[in-house]
């Protein structure tokens, strides 16, 4: 409990230094953003939830459903392969459709200027935006509720079909159900970050409650309004998080049966091909289309700006995802596991609390650590010169430990929704059992739960390591000197508008990102048996 | 005993940063991206000896990290791509004003601070690029001529919330007031095609695949387009070049730099800048991104001559950066997204 609360306090310092611009608000410019600007993007905001809701819900249930529970040719392969979106970088997805579909894109061109066609939906819209951050998220569901269709699925089927029910309906009443812990944990997580996300509204100029943060700061110089606006936005999220909880505390759920492997669904030939085809196509639009687009564009760009510089811009990348999905994990673990040992109201607060970075736009975030940072190091620096002739200008600001510690507040949600649903599996029958044969708290969890949770731990440490490789703003601010990363390089390029030369460092992502993926997977997969 | 307290703190930063370097170092932070500011650093040190270091990120995050940093910044000298952001630095109390003959000398008086707390080192002109196949040069005339009805539904612009744009609406408020530029940009998103582009390549690129006829953009956009695909039916016309009051001439915004409150070498700083200014460095500073030197008796790069002189508007910068707040909410209320 000591732990969850200390961590939670971490968490805590950026969220109250954003509630505290409280102290000094700006009236006029609150007012004219109520008047003009939030009208709209509170609708647009609510439009793009609830789109994004639906469209990572089905896209993930349907196609965990068939790969964890169906058998179509090509099954292993999309098995792992419907995670690679992941690794992509959402404003990259958002980028290359809208190079590929808008009016000057290549297939427009094309239907005008061969069929004199023209009416195809606009890509630059409130549907576009929707279903490239739908393409980009739907990993995070698939991912979860995989694990849990893959543990509980055919026993539930088998199960309804005693009870008489067609399959159709035993998906939809029972197994659908059963999973839902899981599917909220992943779509939580979806809405988390298209809530905070600035780089993809971007492009597509679409205003939510996050460009509305980004324009009272940076157009209308305003950091404290920023503040409040994110305030709002973090007691938004909040709510919605509590509300989420309260309608999932009611339910106990337990382990049903072990992997569904044996028992898959053979599909008829035509539904096998259908399969295969929604499988195929939502790979190809999601992630073989747009990297083809990068490799194409990197192509083009690789002799002039491919330097050995980029081993050390890999290696920081890697590095710094690396230690931070290691800390995000053993945190997350910890703060999870204190949840089982003592549920209980306050606790939940504590979890829910302690999650909440991954909803703070970054840059907000970042500063709201940097302030309290930089205060420290004052008082570090000032100390050590008044009583050790100290002489720099940096101690704490310097070092990397700010932006682990960045990472961590940011990404600990990642890693605790698939840990925490992880250890939801595991019955309490589990844990009596061991009681009674004399296992002790520690052995309980290194003996026991820890090797039944060994798939939710690669999966939340690959989720929060494709994350920071990916992570812009918080990098930027809190890297020290001469710590420039992959995703630097993208910010370089992009903040001058240079797309296509962006395309290098973002490739060099996805492929490092690719490797826990694949990793994850294969060790998952061995897990399994 | 104190040596070695001493180290141990530096130790703390195991990343060896807060080490005093042995040669004199000037840190930058920039706002203006790696690739476009890196040559000129690497020049400045085999010229001097003076190592740089810098980081970059954006204005709004540099800035902050300043005033955290307070008299504990390591940087000093705030390197920026537009003037708001500097004259916002410099409202914050975040930069020293400096006295140099040589930047009185070599930057133009309406690219620089009054208060001499920042200097611009290269000019950024945001002008009309039309589509050459349906636009006779004889139609286009001003800024303000695009809200006129005989441009509807042929008009692309970026969105509003680029600072270009700001400043290019900041500039038209001190010649017409609120009320009028309101009209004005209310009459630009009347004549809109289709909604505002996230980049100005993509507004030029739709004005060359035809969906519109007209757009404003930065001129190195322009060229970078065009270097990259000579065959576009694209051209730049100068706007505002016969108007007689204050808004003639073609909008310009700056990349320049002052050097920080807090400075621990502002004398290392204030050489960097004037060195910036100089013959030598306008060139690299503005050529590797096709944009104009600050310095007029420096000319510009062979491409970017190609597109021939202009008369640039003549309003101090720094207006971009006291009337930002005004323009950027005309322009909400104008409906410019």
């Amino acid at each position: 409990m000591l732990f969850a609360l200390a961590v939670a306090a971490l968490v805590l310092v950026p969220v109250a230094v954003t509630f505290s611009s409280f102290a000094r608000v700006e009236g006029d410019i609150l007012a004219h953003l109520t008047e003009f600007v939030l009208p709209e993007l509170v609708g647009n905001t609510l439009w793009l939830v609830l789109g994004v809701a639906i469209g990572v819900g089905v896209l993930g249930v349907s196609l965990a459903w068939l790969t964890a529970m169906c058998e179509f040719p090509g099954r292993r392969l999309f098995d792992w392969a419907l995670l690679l979106p992941l690794a992509l970088p959402a404003y990259v997805t958002a980028f290359v459709a809208i190079g590929l579909l808008d009016f000057t894109g290549p297939l427009q061109t094309w239907l005008r200027e061969s069929w004199g066609f023209t009416g195809l939906p606009e890509i630059r819209s409130r549907g576009g935006v929707i279903l490239v951050m739908s393409l980009a998220l739907y990993p995070y569901v698939y991912l979860i509720a995989k694990n849990a269709f893959a543990t509980q699925g055919a026993i539930a089927l088998e199960a309804a079909q005693s009870l008489g029910l067609s399959r159709i309906q035993g998906f939809f009443r029972v197994a659908l159900p059963m999973a839902r812990p899981w599917i909220a944990a992943g779509m939580m997580l979806a809405l988390m970050e298209t809530l905070a996300d600035f780089g993809t509204m971007a492009i597509f100029n679409y205003d939510t409650f996050t460009t509305a943060i980004y324009k009272a700061w940076y157009s209308l110089f305003s950091l404290p309004a920023a503040a409040q606006l994110a305030s709002i936005l973090i007691l938004f999220v909040l709510i919605a998080v509590v509300f989420e909880q309260r309608s999932r505390t009611r339910m106990r759920y337990g382990t049903v049966g072990r992997s569904a492997a044996s028992r898959r669904i053979k599909l008829s030939p035509a539904l096998a091909g259908l399969a295969l085809l929604y499988a195929g196509a939502v790979l190809a639009v999601a992630f073989l289309i747009p990297i083809t687009q990068l490799a194409l564009w990197t192509r083009d760009v690789i002799a002039d700006d491919l330097d050995s510089r980029y081993w050390a811009f890999a290696w920081h990348s890697v590095l710094l995802a690396g230690i931070g999905a290691l800390m995000v994990v053993a945190v997350a673990l910890l703060l999870a596991y204190a949840g089982r040992q003592r549920p209980g109201p306050a606790m939940m607060w504590v979890q829910r609390l302690a999650t909440l970075g991954y909803a703070f736009p970054g840059a907000v975030l970042a500063v709201g650590l940097f302030i309290p940072v930089a205060a420290l190091d004052n008082w570090l620096i000032d100390t050590g010169r008044a009583w050790f002739g100290f002489d720099g200008s940096e101690i704490l600001k310097g070092t990397l430990l700010v932006m682990l510690l960045a990472y961590l507040v940011r990404f600990l949600a990642v890693g605790f929704g698939p840990i925490d649903s992880g250890l939801h599996r595991i019955t309490r029958n589990v844990d009596e059992a061991a009681r009674n044969l004399g296992t002790g708290t520690a052995g309980l969890l290194t003996r026991i739960h820890l090797p039944m949770l060994r798939a939710s731990l690669l999966t939340a440490g690959a989720l929060a390591f494709v994350d920071i490789m990916k992570e812009m703003p918080i990098t930027l601010m809190t890297r020290p000197f001469g710590w420039d990363t992959l995703a630097v390089r993208v910010f370089e390029m992009t903040s001058e508008g240079e797309w296509e030369r962006a395309a290098l460092p973002s490739l060099a992502i996805v492929v490092a990102g690719i490797i826990p993926i694949i990793l994850m997977t294969w060790r998952g997969a061995h897990s399994h048996g | 005993m104190k040596p070695i307290l001493t180290r141990l703190l530096a130790t703390l930063a195991f990343t060896a940063a807060a080490l005093p370097a042995l040669a004199e170092e000037v840190v930058v932070y920039s706002a203006r991206n790696e690739q476009l500011i890196k040559p000129l650093f690497d020049a400045y040190t085999r010229d001097t000896g003076v190592q740089i270091k810098f980081i970059t990120d954006k204005e709004g995050p540099l800035m902050a990290r300043l005033k955290a940093e307070g008299k504990n910044t390591p940087a000093d000298m705030l390197l920026t791509v537009d003037a708001g952001n500097l004259w916002q630095a410099s409202e914050e109390g975040l930069l020293r004003p400096i006295q140099s003959k040589t930047l009185q000398a070599n930057v133009p008086a309406h690219l620089r601070d009054p208060d001499n707390e920042w200097f611009g080192l290269s000019v950024r002109a945001r002008t009309i690029v039309y589509n050459t196949g349906k636009v006779k040069p004889a139609d286009l005339s001003t800024y303000e001529d695009l809200a006129s009805p005989k441009w509807k539904g042929r008009l692309c612009l970026r969105t509003s919330k680029k600072v270009y744009n700001q400043s290019l609406v900041a500039m038209m408020i001190t010649e017409y007031g609120e009320g009028k530029t309101e009209d004005m940009v209310h009459g630009w998103v009347g004549n809109l095609a289709t909604a505002p582009f996230p980049d100005d390549t993509k507004a030029m690129e739709a004005v060359a695949a035809g969906q519109c006829d007209v757009t404003l953009v930065n001129t190195y956009y322009f060229g970078r387009l065009m270097e990259k695909s000579p065959n576009l039916p694209l051209a730049i016309f100068w706007p505002n070049q016969n108007l007689k009051n204050k808004a003639a001439g073609v909008h310009v915004n700056i990349s320049g730099a002052g050097v920080t409150r807090h400075a621990k070498n502002p004398a290392g700083a204030q050489k960097l800048i004037e060195w910036l200014s100089s013959d030598k460095a306008q060139n690299l500073f503005a050529d590797v991104n096709l944009e104009y030197p600050v310095n007029p008796k420096v000319s510009p790069d062979k491409t970017v001559a190609a597109w021939g002189g202009f008369k640039q508007n003549l309003i101090n910068v720094k207006e971009a950066g006291s009337l930002q707040t005004k323009a950027v909410k005309l322009m909400d209320r104008a409906g410019y997204k």
